[in-house]
């Protein structure tokens, strides 16, 4: 008989392990990774493949050669990483620029502040929103879907673009959305101008849908975004309809869903109470209207999110969960 | 939808693979092994000395204080020596050792099977049997139950609440005792809703046991008692806590630091209750307990009626010893157990389960970072935020802080490092801080009592 | 556009000179009057901050020595005499100066010789592991080998030996703070007085388990046996709880007990030269036998006759005439040191031997 083994209690743990997390994640975005690589064809495939593996390869290099220490590659968290930055990206992105967000997503968001848990934003949008202010040329070339193998894209607008641009011009919101074609059931779908994540709305949800089902996140952040989102929108819209978009408009453009599901519900860098969770995401989609009515930028769910990922440590503090018999 | 407590939990796959064993009584070991300290509090006082002969049943150590318990013998023989042995954790306990003669019981205790349904009238008379028969807490805290039965004068007994929940995974032994003896468990009920002053009584037994469901239902309405009613509850653990079972069937939480009674509650295991009819209408004294020996790795799952301080090698020698692939026992569930380090100690009174778990099945995965996904302030019953309290228990010299977050509530569950991802040994490190904090308010309290008593002078 | 410069210049520059004025009245508004020799003491405190003098820092240190009245109850392990030489001079109070004490490890319960008995899953803590069980060998008084004390240490004095699974004190860096002491749930740590020369003796075991009992678990324990005791010339040990304690006050470095201990559980370190046990026990031999042949004349003298029974045994033999007798009343305790004459050449001669072994070294 081999020694018996003596620890403190509890005896027995839970499946969930910090990679099997992770790999729901990668799993819930297998659905919107194939619908951009169905729209957007072999070059979305080579942005997603140069981000996740320098991701991952960076990730080893820096923990393993500058920070000395054991790996984290095999949680997964780089995985994660490098498709959400991939999603965030326009499939026409230079290989190097994608190389250059990893470095920063991975090397400056992550690392330098202690490696997965220690990050005060999520590493993939401070990656994206560096590239955004870095090489706002690549980052704003916005392309139709052009579905797999098909012929080169065709620069466009995205729709938040469109709008802002034409008002701009001085045109009236009704103008602008014939003049685009814009429908929403095929904004639920797809074929729309943006990044590769922001094409199908129906397959992010799905991705999210299923995180909900396996318990790996909880709803309330998400749901708080989508609804502040479009009491936002509907009370501007009601004011003023010619000169703010309509809810369903927020809600299915940009990044919003993309953001909502994966983004702002980022473990390391979300409130873990389900109340400061909420409040959160009521911070998330008020400020993701402010900037899309009133900003210089027509998107604004990346900063939106970065700027109450900040607030976290003082969400924790202020929104703790009832504890028992207790006051 | 049955209820549940509102704050917590987690919900470990329940594995009561042994649930269809009968509980069968273990024969008498060669010797037994009787420590003095069963119990929360005291330990008890040896009334023999080496070489006496003893009967079963027989009283071989008193309280050694308020908060303490009898201790009996459970087998007829001679006193062999009296000592340090060693426990199951391996340290020293003053130990009564008796060597085995024959099955001799004391005179009085009535060993046949009728059901006494009469209840003695005088409660002074009841609450002192119970404490003649070294009745303690059976569902694992092992308080002295003459002590939680009698409130502090100025606090009432609204609702006795009857512990069969059994939400530890693998457990099956309160089941079977509430199948195979229920009306004793009723009757058992009954005379502490006497003592308590008539109160109300709810059974409350998870969803995962309909058997015994209907069956204490069924019991309850032969026997005809009032105010005793079975609440089915959410399979959820820790249901069977103390504080999360009150909130489960009274929606009433303890306060901090508070004793179950200041919101009109008395929890009673089933076991318990089971020993206060032996010792009030049978004069038996506990002298035996019911012990589930399981484990999938195990090949014999089974229910055993255990002398008490009989060792645990005998138990596992007599279903056919330790198997090969088991790296792990356990004395108790596999969420607040004990492992066992010494095979050679052994049972105590409040022993409920010998669990034998596989390497794979224990062995924790190794630590990793936190990924602050809060799972563990989820699971917590207590309300509690693990990953805070440890951080601040390693950081060290933060007992304020620690007080301040509550690490004293803490119930040491488990749930806490069950539910963590990162297998971070969170309760490890607060049960560490949890007696820290607890040892820095009582000697708070005591000095506040010295200079309250220094001011009256 | 010159304009707009010299402009910006002067602006800057004037907006600089009111907010140095708003922060030099702040400064001085809010200045906290403090004794100026609390910084002095500081200053020459080594400022490790390690709270081994039993105050919160080096800070909190200087502030209780300026205001107490003597420095009795202040004493920086970390600085020794030196520090509190310079403290005293500031405050103007004397010092007496302290032995310097080192952190001795009282466990050699090798990974060898102290089989494991089961295996440790929990928080590699000594102190979980502590309030969980005994330990995973059959000692419950050993080194539980989590490295709490390696921890607790600030000055890198202490590390896990591999090989043994014991810490190992490095004593050039021991400052004698007392930390990883404090750390140990097990209380093995002990801080000892270096000793001349830092050559020290002292019995590296706790286990208080009856002598077998102590064996089984761990080969190099102190199982209580005693000869120690009985060896010592100097009266240096005492045997409680199953347990021998060398007094390092009274121990005079003769290395006898170290050559007697059957287990080996009494450790002699920084001595100039390995021990030579045959040598000192034959040492030990021969003065027994000169003390039994002394005892023997003795108790002839005194009693005239003597049973055959009291050559072995000394002190029953003068019982009842200890008054008239010429040996000392400690003779009653130690038969050993009955033969006074003899045994105080020969510890003088050992003293001589270590003063020896000093010069060469």
């Amino acid at each position: 008989m081999s020694k018996l083994i003596v620890s403190p209690n509890p005896h027995i743990h839970s499946k969930d392990s910090t990679q099997s997390l992770m790999r729901d994640v990668v799993i819930a975005l297998i659905p919107a990774v194939i619908c951009s690589v169905l729209f957007y064809g072999w070059k979305e495939l080579l942005v997603l493949g140069v981000s996740v593996a320098s991701c991952v390869l960076l990730e080893y290099a820096i923990t393993r050669y500058m920070l000395k220490r054991a790996s984290t590659v095999g949680d997964l968290s780089a995985v994660v990483t490098g498709i959400l930055l991939a999603l965030n990206l326009p499939y026409t992105t230079p290989w190097w620029v994608v190389f250059i967000g990893a470095v920063v997503a991975i090397g400056v968001a992550k690392l330098t502040f202690g490696g997965i848990g220690q990050n005060i934003w999520n590493p993939a949008l401070v990656g994206r929103v560096f590239l955004l202010v870095s090489f706002p040329t690549y980052m704003t070339t916005w392309a139709k879907p052009q579905g797999l193998f098909g012929i080169d894209a065709i620069s466009g607008a995205t729709p938040l673009g469109a709008v802002q641009e034409g008002l701009l011009q001085g045109s009236s919101i009704q103008e602008i959305m014939a003049e685009g074609g814009y429908d929403y059931g095929q904004m639920l779908l797809a074929n729309l101008g943006g990044s590769a994540g922001e094409v199908c709305a129906l397959a992010l949800l799905a991705g999210f849908i299923y995180l909900c089902v396996r318990r790996v996140i909880k709803p309330w952040i998400t749901l708080s975004i989508f609804a502040t989102v479009a009491l936002v929108s509907l009370i501007f819209w009601g004011v003023n309809p010619a000169r703010f978009t309509d809810p369903a408009f927020n809600l299915l453009t940009g990044g919003l869903i993309l953001g909502a599901c994966f983004m702002a519900t980022d473990y390391v860098t979300s409130p873990m109470s389900v109340w400061g969770g909420v409040i959160f995401g009521v911070g998330i989609g008020f400020l993701t209207m402010m900037i899309r009515y009133f900003g210089s930028y027509p998107e604004g769910v990346s900063f939106a999110i970065l700027i109450m990922n900040s607030f976290v440590p003082l969400i924790n503090m202020a929104f703790k969960q009832k504890k028992y018999g207790r006051k | 939808m049955a209820r549940t407590f509102s704050i917590g939990g987690v919900h470990p796959h329940d594995s009561k693979i042994s649930r269809e064993c009968r509980i069968e009584p273990l024969p008498i070991p060669p010797t037994v092994y009787l420590g003095v300290a069963q119990h929360i509090g005291a330990p008890a006082k040896p009334l023999v000395a080496v070489g006496d002969k003893v009967k079963v049943g027989q009283p071989i150590a008193e309280p050694g204080g308020f908060v303490s318990a009898f201790v009996h013998s459970s087998v007829s023989g001679t006193v062999k020596s009296i000592g340090p042995r060693k426990d199951l954790a391996g340290k020293d306990q003053l130990t009564i050792e008796i060597a085995v003669e024959g099955d001799d019981w004391l005179e009085g205790i009535d060993t046949s099977d009728t059901l006494v349904t009469e209840i003695p009238a005088d409660s002074k008379a009841i609450l002192d049997k119970i404490r003649l028969g070294g009745v303690v807490g059976l569902g694992g805290a092992t308080f002295p139950t003459h002590v939680k039965l009698s409130p502090p004068p100025g606090s009432k007994c609204e609702c006795l609440i009857i512990n069969g929940c059994e939400c530890e995974p693998y457990l099956t032994s309160d089941f079977r005792t509430l199948l195979e003896k229920g009306e004793q468990v009723v009757v058992g009920a009954a005379i502490l809703q006497q003592v308590l002053g008539h109160v109300r009584c709810v059974f409350g037994i998870e969803v995962n046991k309909p058997e015994a469901i209907a069956h204490i239902r069924e019991v309850i309405a032969k026997l005809g008692y009032k105010d005793m009613e079975v609440l089915p509850l959410r399979k959820r653990y820790p249901q069977g806590g103390e504080k999360q079972l009150i909130d489960a069937v009274m929606h009433r939480q303890v306060g901090s630091g508070a004793l179950p009674i200041s919101v009109g509650a008395v929890v009673q295991n089933v076991a318990t209750a089971l020993a206060v009819y032996d010792a009030v209408q049978k004069n038996k004294p506990v002298i035996d307990n019911s012990v589930t020996v399981t484990g999938e790795c195990f090949p014999k799952q089974a229910n055993l009626l255990v002398r008490v301080g009989t060792p645990l090698s005998f138990i596992i020698d007599h279903l056919g010893g330790m198997p090969a692939d088991a790296a792990k026992v356990i004395s108790g569930g596999p969420m607040m157990g004990r492992a066992i380090a010494n095979l050679d100690a052994a049972t105590l009174k409040g022993t409920s389960a010998l669990l034998f778990l596989t390497e794979k099945q224990t062995r924790r995965a190794p630590e990793s970072a936190c990924i602050r996904c809060g799972k563990c302030a989820d699971a917590c019953p207590m309300g509690l935020e693990p990953f805070l309290l440890n951080r601040l228990a390693k950081a060290g010299g933060r007992l304020e802080d620690l007080e301040a977050n509550a690490v004293q509530d803490c119930i040491e569950c488990g749930c806490c490092l069950y539910s963590c991802p990162a297998r971070i040994p969170l309760l490890d490190n607060i049960r560490l801080a949890k007696g820290e904090v607890l040892g820095a308010i009582r000697a708070r309290a005591a000095a506040a009592k010295a200079a309250a008593e220094a001011a009256k002078k | 556009m010159s304009q707009t410069i010299i402009w910006t210049i002067a602006t800057i520059t004037v907006l600089g000179f009111l907010l140095a004025l708003v922060l030099y009245l702040v400064a001085k508004k809010f200045k906290v009057e403090e004794d100026p020799r609390i910084d002095e003491v500081e200053k020459a405190m080594p400022g490790a901050n390690c709270g081994g003098c039993g105050f919160a820092g080096c800070r909190a240190f200087a502030e209780s020595a300026v205001k107490a009245t003597d420095l009795d109850s202040h004493f920086c392990p970390v600085g020794g005499n030196d520090t509190m030489a310079k403290v005293a001079a500031i405050l103007g109070y004397e010092v007496k100066a302290k032995a310097p004490q080192v952190a001795v490890v009282r466990c050699n319960g090798s990974c060898e010789v102290r089989p494991k008995t089961n295996e440790y899953d929990g928080y590699a803590s000594c102190k979980v592991k502590a309030t969980l069980y005994a330990g995973d060998t059959g000692c419950a008084f050993g080194c539980l080998g989590c490295g709490d004390c390696v921890a607790a240490c600030q000055f890198d004095a202490i590390h896990m030996d591999p090989a043994t699974g014991l810490p190992v004190v490095d004593e050039a860096k021991c400052t004698a703070c007392g930390a990883c002491a404090k750390a140990c749930p097990k209380r093995i740590i002990e801080l000892r007085a270096k000793g001349p020369r830092g050559m020290r003796e002292y019995v590296s075991c706790i286990n208080q388990d009856k002598g077998p009992a102590a064996r089984k678990a761990c080969a190099n324990a102190c199982i209580g046996c005693g000869i120690c005791v009985k060896t010592c010339t100097h009266e240096a040990i005492v045997l409680e709880n199953n347990v021998a304690y060398i007094d390092p006050a009274k121990c005079k470095l003769c290395r006898e007990c170290e050559a007697v201990c059957p287990t080996g559980a009494i450790h002699g370190v920084n001595f100039p030269k390995p021990l030579d046990k045959e040598a000192v026990k034959e040492r030990i031999a021969e003065r027994k036998k000169k003390a039994a042949e002394a005892a023997k004349a003795a108790a002839e003298a005194a009693a005239g006759a003597v049973s055959s029974a009291s050559l072995r045994d000394p002190v029953r033999a003068n019982a009842p005439e200890a008054a008239t007798n010429a040996v000392s009343s400690a003779s009653l305790r130690d038969p050993i040191r009955a033969n006074a004459p003899e045994t105080a050449p020969a510890a003088a001669n050992v003293d001589k031997n270590v003063d020896k072994k000093k010069e060469e070294a």
